[in-house]
C-alpha cells in the first residue's frame, strides 16, 4: 500500500485538496503532516505511512514540482536530525503526539543541551546535575555550544541523575522548557566574530518527570540514538561537482587570472581532485542508502569534509593575496542559520576550524573509525569502574 | 548517472576470480616465479582468459567477446591488485583491446578476446593518455627502431606498434628482439622491442587507438590500484590486531590507529573514484575527466596504503620473503604507469578549466 504510485497519489490528493498557492505555509505544512507525507518512514499519526525511508524522494519531487513550501528543514535541522528519532524511539505515547508535529512544521524550535566546559570528547562525564523532587526533577549546571538555543521552544537535555554510580550509568535524558525561568541563554563569541552558539545556565530548572525520555539512568543509551542520527544526517541530495568549499575558489581562480602563481595552481588542482573524489564518496554512500546496503563510508565522511574545508578555505585567503589581509566584518551577530561556504575567504577559513570539532573532533572520529569499522582495540579504559563523583577533573 | 556500486553479478565475479587466484597465485609462489625464467603465472593466465573468457569482456560477443564493459574488468583488475597477480590482463585484455576496438581490426581482436593470443601495445608504459609516444621508423614498407618500456612484452604474442606514418602496425612477437628489462614491479615485467626490418600489417591510425587504449588503461589501472591499497589495508589491519609488543597489540596504540583510520578514508575514497571511472568508461560519459580524477587521487593512495603496510610490519616489511615489498614495487610502477598523478592533475586543469598561470 505504500509503494511509490500510491505515495505519489496521496501527494496529489493533498495537493489537490490544499493547494500551495493559497494555503497558509504552516497550514500546508500541517495538513501534509497529517497526511503522513512529513517522513514517510515514521508510523501513520506521527506524520508518517510507515513507507521505507528511500520512497521520501518520490514524495518530495512531486511537492517540489507542485511549488509547495517545505519546513526549511536547515533552521530546524536539530529537531529534525536529532531530537525526532530520538522521540520516535524512546517518548511515551503522549510525547510524540505532543512534539513530533511542530517540531516538523518548524514552529517550534529544538536544540540540543548536551556539550559542557567540562564534558566534550568525554560526553559522559557531563556534570549537570538534576534531583529529584515530588513529581519533577530540579536541574542545575551549564551547557556550552548549543546552536539556536536563543530561538529554542524545546531541548533535549542530558543531566546526571546519579553520581554514585560509574558516569554511564548515572545520566537520564530530559525534555527540557526553554521558557523556564530558570534558563539563561548568553550568547558565546567565536572566532568568526558572531554568536552563532550559546552558553545555557541552567539554575533551578523545574522539569516535569513527563518529559523524562526513556527510563532514570538510562540516559547515556537514549543519546547514543540523538548522536548516531547527528552523524547520519547526510541528506537524500546528490551534491554537484564544485558544489561544496571548492565551488568559491574555483570561481575566483577563473575569474581573477592576475592572482594565479604555479604554485598555488599545483596545490589547488591537487585539492580539486581530492574535493570531487570526496564527492564521489558521499554520491556511493547516498546511492548504499537508497539500496539498502548499510555503509560504513558515512563515518568517515565528517573527517574528509573537515579537513577538505579548512585547507581549501586557507589556500583561497592565500590566493587573494593582498586582499586576503583584510576580513570582511568582526560585528557581533546572532545568526539562525550558519553557510560554511558564505560569506567572504576569511570568514569561510575561520568558521571552518570548527568542522573538525563540532559533532565530534576529528581525533575521536578517527578512533570510532578504528575500533568500530577495522575492529582494532579500544583505549584503555581507567574511568569505566569508577563512580562519576570521584573521577579526575 | 554514475553507478557507483558493485552489481550482484559484479559481486560474483570478484568471487569466482578470488577463488581461481586463490588457486593460482598464492604469495610464495609470486614471489619465486618472479626470479625465474617465466616470471608471468601463464597457467593462472589461461584459467582466467580461456577458463572464464574474460580476456574478451570488452569486446563485443558478435566479435568473440564477452560483450561486457568495463566495469566488470574494473572488478577483475581489484581482484589481481589484490593478488599482484603476474598476467597480462591490463596490458592485454585492455590496453591491446582497446586500441584494436578503436582501430577495428576484427580478426585480431577475436582472437585477443579468445585469450589464446596475448597482445601488447608497443608504447611505453610511462605513457599518458594525452602525451606524445615513441614510433618506430617505417622504411621501404618494413619497421625499424627500438621502443623501451614495454609492459608484459616478454609473454605477448602480437605486438601493436606505432610507426612514423601514423600507422599503428601488428607485428608477430616472434619477428622483434625482445630483451627483458629489470624492472622495479617485479609482477609486470617490461622489455625493450628492437624492429631490425620487419614486415607489419597496418590496422588502422595509432592517434586514436593509442588514445583511447591510454585512456582506459589509466582508468581502469585505478581499480588494480584498489585492490592493492586495500590488501595493503586489511593485511595491515590483520597484523597489528596480532601483534604484541610491550605487552599488548600493537593496534591498539593510537599513533597507530589513527594512521590506519586515515589510511582507510583513503582507500574508501578510492572505491569510489575508481568506480566512477570504470562507469564512465562504460557509459562514454565524462570519461576524460572522471579517468583524470581517478588517477590523480589512486596513485598516491597505492603508495601510501603499500609504505604504511611495510612500516608497520617492521622488519618483517623490509623482508624478501614477506609479499609486501611485491605491493609496493607495484603500487610505485603504477604510479608511473599511464601517466603520473601530476600529469592527470596537468590534464585536469584543461578540462575543468582552472588554467595555469
Amino acid at each position: 500500500m505504500t509503494d511509490a504510485e500510491e505515495l505519489r497519489r496521496r501527494t496529489r490528493e493533498l495537493l489537490a485538496e490544499h493547494p500551495p498557492a493559497d494555503t497558509d505555509r504552516l497550514d500546508f505544512l500541517g495538513a501534509r503532516f497529517d497526511a503522513g507525507l512529513a517522513w514517510v518512514h515514521y508510523p501513520q499519526g506521527l506524520g508518517g505511512l510507515g513507507a521505507p525511508r528511500s520512497l521520501q524522494a518520490v514524495v518530495d519531487a512531486e511537492l517540489e514540482a507542485a511549488g509547495a513550501p517545505d519546513n526549511d528543514p536547515r533552521r530546524i535541522g536539530i529537531g529534525l536530525g536529532m531530537a525526532a528519532p530520538t522521540i520516535l524511539k524512546y517518548g511515551t505515547d503522549e510525547q510524540k503526539q505532543r512534539f513530533l508535529r511542530p517540531l516538523w512544521t518548524g514552529e517550534e524550535v529544538w536544540c540540543q543541551l548536551f556539550s559542557e566546559p567540562g564534558a566534550g570528547s568525554d560526553l559522559a562525564a557531563l556534570g549537570t546535575r538534576a534531583v529529584r523532587e515530588g513529581e519533577d526533577w530540579v536541574v542545575n549546571g551549564q551547557k556550552v555550544w548549543t546552536s539556536s538555543a536563543h530561538v529554542a521552544r524545546w531541548a533535549i537535555l542530558i543531566a546526571r541523575t546519579a553520581p554514585d554510580v560509574p558516569k554511564h550509568a548515572g545520566i537520564t535524558y530530559f525534555v527540557c522548557d526553554m521558557t523556564d525561568p530558570g534558563v539563561e541563554v548568553r550568547p558565546l563569541r567565536q572566532i568568526t566574530g558572531e554568536a552563532e552558539f550559546n552558553e545555557v545556565f541552567l539554575t533551578d530548572v523545574r522539569i516535569p518527570d513527563s518529559r523524562r525520555l526513556g527510563a532514570v539512568g538510562d540516559g547515556w543509551r537514549v543519546a547514543q540514538t540523538t548522536l548516531m542520527n547527528e552523524r547520519v544526517s547526510i541528506g537524500g541530495m546528490a551534491l554537484p561537482r564544485e558544489g561544496g568549499m571548492i565551488g568559491p575558489i574555483a570561481k575566483t581562480w577563473r575569474e581573477r587570472p592576475e592572482l594565479r602563481t604555479h604554485e598555488l595552481h599545483q596545490r589547488l588542482l591537487k585539492l580539486w581532485v581530492e574535493a570531487e573524489v570526496s564527492r564521489l564518496t558521499a554520491e556511493r554512500l547516498r546511492q548504499q542508502l537508497v539500496a539498502g546496503q548499510p555503509g560504513y563510508e558515512g563515518s568517515g565522511m565528517k573527517l574528509a569534509f573537515a579537513r577538505l574545508n579548512q585547507e581549501i578555505s586557507g589556500l583561497e585567503v592565500e590566493l587573494r593575496g593582498e586582499e586576503g589581509l583584510v576580513y570582511d566584518d568582526w560585528t557581533m551577530r546572532r545568526p539562525e542559520l550558519v553557510d560554511f561556504t558564505g560569506r567572504d575567504a576569511g570568514y569561510r577559513y575561520l568558521r571552518s576550524k570548527g568542522n573538525s570539532i563540532e559533532g565530534g573532533t576529528s581525533e575521536v572520529l578517527l578512533n570510532i573509525v578504528a575500533e568500530r569499522v577495522l575492529g582494532l582495540p579500544a583505549e584503555p579504559r581507567t574511568d569505566k569502574d569508577v563512580a562519576w563523583k570521584d573521577l579526575a577533573r | 548517472m554514475t553507478d557507483l556500486l558493485y552489481s550482484e553479478e559484479e559481486e560474483a565475479l570478484r568471487a569466482a576470480v578470488r577463488d581461481l587466484l586463490a588457486d593460482h597465485c598464492d604469495a610464495p609462489g609470486v614471489i619465486a616465479r618472479t626470479e625465474s625464467d617465466t616470471p608471468h603465472d601463464l597457467a593462472a593466465w589461461k584459467a582466467l582468459a580461456d577458463g572464464m573468457g574474460l580476456a574478451g569482456l570488452l569486446v563485443p560477443e558478435a566479435q568473440g567477446g564477452q560483450g561486457a564493459s568495463a566495469r566488470e574488468v574494473a572488478v577483475v583488475l581489484e581482484e589481481l591488485g589484490r593478488a599482484v597477480a603476474p598476467v597480462p590482463y591490463l596490458t592485454s585484455a585492455v590496453v591491446a583491446t582497446e586500441a584494436l576496438l578503436a582501430s577495428g581490426d576484427e580478426e585480431l581482436l577475436g582472437q585477443l578476446a579468445s585469450g589464446r593470443t596475448i597482445g601488447a601495445l608497443a608504447v611505453g608504459l610511462h605513457t599518458a593518455p594525452d602525451a606524445v609516444w615513441k614510433t618506430v621508423r617505417l622504411e621501404n614498407g618494413t619497421l625499424r627502431g627500438e621502443l623501451t618500456g614495454i609492459a608484459d612484452a616478454g609473454v605477448a604474442d602480437v605486438l601493436l606498434v606505432p610507426a612514423d606514418d601514423g600507422g599503428l602496425y601488428a607485428v608477430p612477437a616472434a619477428a622483434v628482439t625482445l630483451t627483458p628489462q629489470v624492472s622495479l614491479d617485479l609482477t609486470r615485467p617490461l622489455a625493450t622491442v628492437r624492429l631490425d626490418g620487419v614486415p607489419g600489417r597496418r590496422v588502422g591510425d595509432a592517434e586514436p587507438a593509442v588514445r583511447r587504449a591510454l585512456r582506459a588503461g589509466a582508468g581502469l589501472l585505478a581499480s588494480e590500484q584498489l585492490g592493492v591499497a586495500d590488501w595493503a589495508l586489511t593485511e595491515t589491519v590483520r597484523y597489528l590486531k596480532e601483534r604484541k609488543q610491550f605487552n599488548r597489540p600493537v593496534g591498539g596504540f593510537q599513533a597507530l590507529k589513527h594512521r590506519l583510520a586515515q589510511l582507510w578514508l583513503e582507500v574508501v575514497n578510492l572505491r569510489a573514484a575508481a568506480r566512477a571511472a570504470a562507469d564512465a568508461l562504460a557509459s562514454g560519459e565524462d570519461t576524460e575527466i572522471a579517468v583524470a580524477v581517478a588517477q590523480a587521487y589512486a596513485a598516491p593512495v597505492a603508495v601510501h596504503a603499500a609504505e604504511e603496510a611495510l612500516q608497520l610490519h617492521g622488519g618483517l616489511g623490509m623482508t624478501w620473503e614477506h609479499p609486501i615489498h611485491l605491493y609496493l614495487k607495484r603500487a610505485k610502477a603504477d604510479s608511473i604507469a599511464y601517466g603520473t598523478a601530476g600529469a592527470h592533475r596537468e590534464a585536469l586543469a584543461g578540462l575543468i578549466d582552472l588554467q595555469a598561470p
